[in-house]
C-alpha cells in the first residue's frame, strides 16, 4: 500500500498529519507530499498531533519526512505531540534532534550574484600572483642563504634531486626526442622529396632541433615526470606535516625541500637540452637514411654544416629557463597544497599545466627578444 | 616536582580562519612540569590552538607569553630560537619519509648542535632506546607500525632535549595497550628531565592518567569553560558541558 499522509484541521487551533500505508525509501514519499508541506510553511494552527496508527511498514523515509514538518513546527513555535508511533521511529526522531545545529555552521546560499563572482575571481587571481611573487621571491633568499653557505639542505636530497632529473629522466627523453626527430624528418620529407631535395630533412632537423624544439620537448617531458612529482611529493609531505615538523624545528623548509629541487633542475636542464638536441638528430637521421636513402656520411656533414654554436646557445637558454619555470611551478603548487588526499591531486594537475603554459610563454618571450637582438 | 612557574600564558587570545572566530578571550596558564591538556568536542580548536601555540599559526589577537617572552611580538627568527627548547609529536608522527629514523632524529642535531657524526649517531641510538626503538635506526618510516612511528616521532621531539614537549592526539590510531604505553613513556618522560607536556587528546583514560592541568574549549561558546586538574574537575565540574565529557556523557545530561 503506497504511503499516506493526510492532513487535516480538526479545530481552528489544532492540526492533525495521520500516516498509513508502507514508507519505504524503496516506495517513495506520498503523492500529496508537497502540500502537507506547504501547510506548514505558515501554519494558522498552534499545535499538531502526528498519529501513525495506520502506518505499515517504515525506514528512513518515514522519519525523514517526519523530522522536516518537526523541523518546520518548530521554526514557527508549533508544539508537536506523536501519537502510535512505532517502535524505534520515536527514538530516531529524538536522535535526529539530540544535537542542535551548530551556530554558523550551514553554508550560505550557494547562488552568488555574476558581478561578485567576477569580483571573488579577480581577487583570488591578484592573490594567486601576489603568492607567486612572494615565492620568487622567497626562491631569491633561499638561493642567497645557499651562497652564503646558511642553508640547511642534505647533500643526499641534492644529489637525489640530481639523479632524478639526470640519469632517471635519461629513458623517456630518449625516446621522445627520438620519435620527434623523426616525426619532423617524415613530414619534411615529404615536400622536400616533391624538389628532390631530401638531403635538406638534415638541416630542417638539426636546426628546429637545436633551436628551440629539443628544449621544449625536454621541458614538457620534465613538466610531465618531475614538475609533477615535485608537486606530488611536497603535497604529500604537506599532508602529513612533515612541513609543519621542519618548521617548528626552525630549518626553512624552502631551503631544505625547494632549493634542491630548484637547483637540480636549473642545472640539469641545459645537459638535458643538448641530449634531447642529439637524439632528435638521431631521429632525424633514422629516417634520412633508411627512408629517403641518404648515406649516413652525406646526412651527418649536411647536419654538422648547418650546426651553429649561436642555435645551440639559443636552445640551452630555453632549457635553463624551462627548468626554473617547471622547479618553480611544481615546488609552488606543492607547498601550497591543501590538507588533503585530493588537494595533492589538484597540485599535481596545477604543477604540469602551470609549467606547459609557463613553458609555452617563456618561448614566445625568448624568440620575441631573439629577434630584436638578432639572434 | 613543578614548581608553579608559569612556561606558557595565554592571555585575550583569539583565534581565527580569516573572518570565522574559532576561539575567543582564551585565558590559561601551563606551569613548568606541567602535564598539560587541551581537551574538548571535536572541531572545538585543540589542534589550532596547538598550532598558534608551536608558531605555525598567529593569534588574531591577544598575548601568548612563553618563557617570559610575548612569543608572536618577535620574528620568525625569534620565534625559532624559542622553539629550539620544544619538541613536537605530530598526530601522524610527520616523520620525513625520505630519512631512516635515525637521519630523522640526527637531522636537528647536525643543524642546532655542534656534535660529531659518532657522537650524533650515539644520541640518536639512545632517544630510540628511550622510546624502545633499539635497532630500528636503519628503518624507513614506511617500514614501521603506527605506533612505532609515534614513539620514533616522540624520539626527534626530545631529540635536543626540549624543555617543553606539545603532542597532537598522541593516542589517535593506537590500540589501547599502545596508547597506555605512551601514556607511560610520557610519564616517564616528565619524571625524569621535568619537562613540560602539552597534549591536545581527548582520549579520557589518558588524561585521567597522566593529566596534571588542563583546559576545555567549548564548541558552542567558543571559549574555554574549564581550567584545572582533570581529575578535579571530574570530582568537581564546573558546568553540565565538561562533566558531560568527562563522564563520556553519562552524566550532566
Amino acid at each position: 500500500m503506497a504511503p499516506q499522509a493526510v492532513f487535516t484541521c480538526p479545530t481552528p487551533r489544532e492540526a492533525l498529519v495521520r500516516f498509513g500505508g508502507e514508507w519505504k525509501i524503496s516506495g517513495g514519499m506520498p503523492e500529496n507530499r508537497a502540500d502537507v508541506i506547504a501547510a506548514f510553511r505558515e501554519p494558522s494552527f498552534d499545535k499538531v498531533v502526528f498519529d501513525a496508527r495506520d502506518v505499515g511498514g517504515w525506514d528512513s523515509c518515514f522519519i525523514a519526512f517526519l523530522v522536516r514538518l518537526t523541523e518546520m513546527c518548530r521554526k514557527k513555535g508549533v508544539v508537536c505531540r506523536f501519537e502510535h508511533m512505532p517502535d524505534g521511529a520515536q527514538r530516531l526522531i529524538d536522535l535526529a534532534f539530540a544535537v542542535p545545529p551548530r551556530e554558523g555552521a550551514a553554508r550560505k546560499s550557494s547562488f552568488v550574484p555574476l558581478l561578485d563572482r567576477i569580483g571573488e575571481k579577480t581577487i583570488a587571481a591578484w592573490n594567486a600572483v601576489s603568492n607567486a611573487k612572494d615565492f620568487c621571491l622567497e626562491a631569491l633568499a633561499s638561493l642567497g642563504r645557499f651562497f652564503r653557505k646558511e642553508a640547511v639542505l642534505r647533500k643526499a636530497d641534492l644529489a637525489a634531486a640530481f639523479q632524478e632529473v639526470s640519469f632517471d629522466a635519461l629513458g623517456i627523453v630518449s625516446l621522445i626526442c627520438f620519435m620527434v626527430g623523426l616525426i619532423f624528418a617524415f613530414v619534411g620529407a615529404i615536400q622536400l622529396k616533391v624538389f628532390g631535395a631530401q638531403i635538406y630533412v638534415a638541416s630542417l632537423v638539426a636546426i628546429a632541433m637545436t633551436r628551440v624544439m629539443g628544449a621544449i620537448m625536454a621541458g614538457i617531458i620534465m613538466a610531465g615526470r618531475t614538475g609533477s612529482s615535485y608537486a606530488a611529493v611536497l603535497g604529500s609531505m604537506q599532508v602529513n606535516e612533515e612541513v609543519d615538523a621542519l618548521e617548528t624545528m626552525g630549518i626553512h623548509s624552502f631551503d631544505f625541500l625547494v632549493l634542491p629541487r630548484l637547483l637540480a633542475l636549473s642545472l640539469m636542464m641545459p645537459l638535458m637540452t643538448v641530449y634531447a638536441d642529439l637524439t632528435g638528430i638521431l631521429g632525424g637521421a633514422f629516417v634520412g637514411i633508411f627512408m629517403l636513402d641518404l648515406s649516413p656520411q652525406e646526412y651527418f656533414r649536411m647536419t654538422v654544416n648547418v650546426l651553429n654554436m649561436r642555435n645551440i646557445l639559443v636552445g640551452i637558454v630555453h632549457g635553463t629557463v624551462f627548468g626554473v619555470i617547471i622547479a618553480l611551478c611544481g615546488c609552488y603548487r606543492g607547498i601550497r597544497c591543501g590538507r588533503s588526499a585530493s588537494s595533492v591531486g589538484e597540485a599535481t594537475t596545477a604543477a604540469v599545466v602551470t609549467s606547459i603554459v609557463g613553458i609555452i610563454l617563456a618561448t614566445a618571450v625568448i624568440t620575441f627578444i631573439c629577434d630584436l637582438i638578432k639572434v | 616536582m613543578a614548581d608553579k612557574q608559569p612556561h606558557i600564558t595565554g592571555k585575550g587570545l583569539k583565534i581565527a580562519y580569516g573572518d570565522f572566530v574559532l576561539m575567543r578571550d582564551l585565558d590559561f596558564t601551563i606551569n613548568r612540569g606541567d602535564i598539560f591538556i587541551i581537551m574538548g568536542g571535536s572541531g572545538c580548536g585543540k589542534s589550532t590552538l596547538l598550532k598558534v601555540l608551536v608558531g605555525l599559526k598567529a593569534p588574531a589577537a591577544g598575548k601568548l607569553i612563553f618563557d617570559g617572552r610575548d612569543f608572536w611580538a618577535g620574528t620568525r627568527e625569534d620565534r625559532d630560537i624559542i622553539m629550539r627548547k620544544a619538541g613536537i609529536l605530530y598526530q601522524s608522527g610527520a616523520l620525513w619519509t625520505s630519512m631512516t629514523l635515525a637521519e630523522n632524529i640526527a637531522l636537528p642535531l647536525e643543524q642546532y648542535t655542534n656534535l660529531t657524526a659518532a657522537e650524533i649517531r650515539d644520541v640518536v641510538s639512545l632517544k630510540l632506546d628511550l622510546v624502545g626503538l633499539a635497532g630500528f635506526e636503519d628503518f624507513y618510516p614506511s617500514e614501521i607500525s603506527g605506533g612505532m612511528k609515534k614513539r620514533a616521532g616522540l624520539a626527534r621531539a626530545l631529540a635536543l632535549d626540549p624543555d617543553i614537549v606539545f603532542f597532537d592526539e598522541p593516542s589517535a590510531g593506537l590500540d589501547p595497550v599502545s596508547a597506555r604505553l605512551l601514556d607511560d613513556l610520557i610519564l616517564e618522560i616528565r619524571e625524569s628531565l621535568n619537562t613540560t607536556i602539552v597534549m591536545v587528546t581527548h582520549e579520557l583514560a589518558s588524561i585521567f592518567a597522566i593529566g596534571t592541568n588542563s583546559v576545555y574549549l567549548d564548541v558552542e561558546t567558543r571559549t574555554a569553560i574549564a581550567h584545572g586538574d582533570p581529575k578535579e574537575l571530574l570530582k568537581n565540574p564546573p558546568n553540565k558541558t565538561v562533566e558531560r565529557f568527562l563522564t563520556r556523557g553519562e552524566k550532566g545530561n
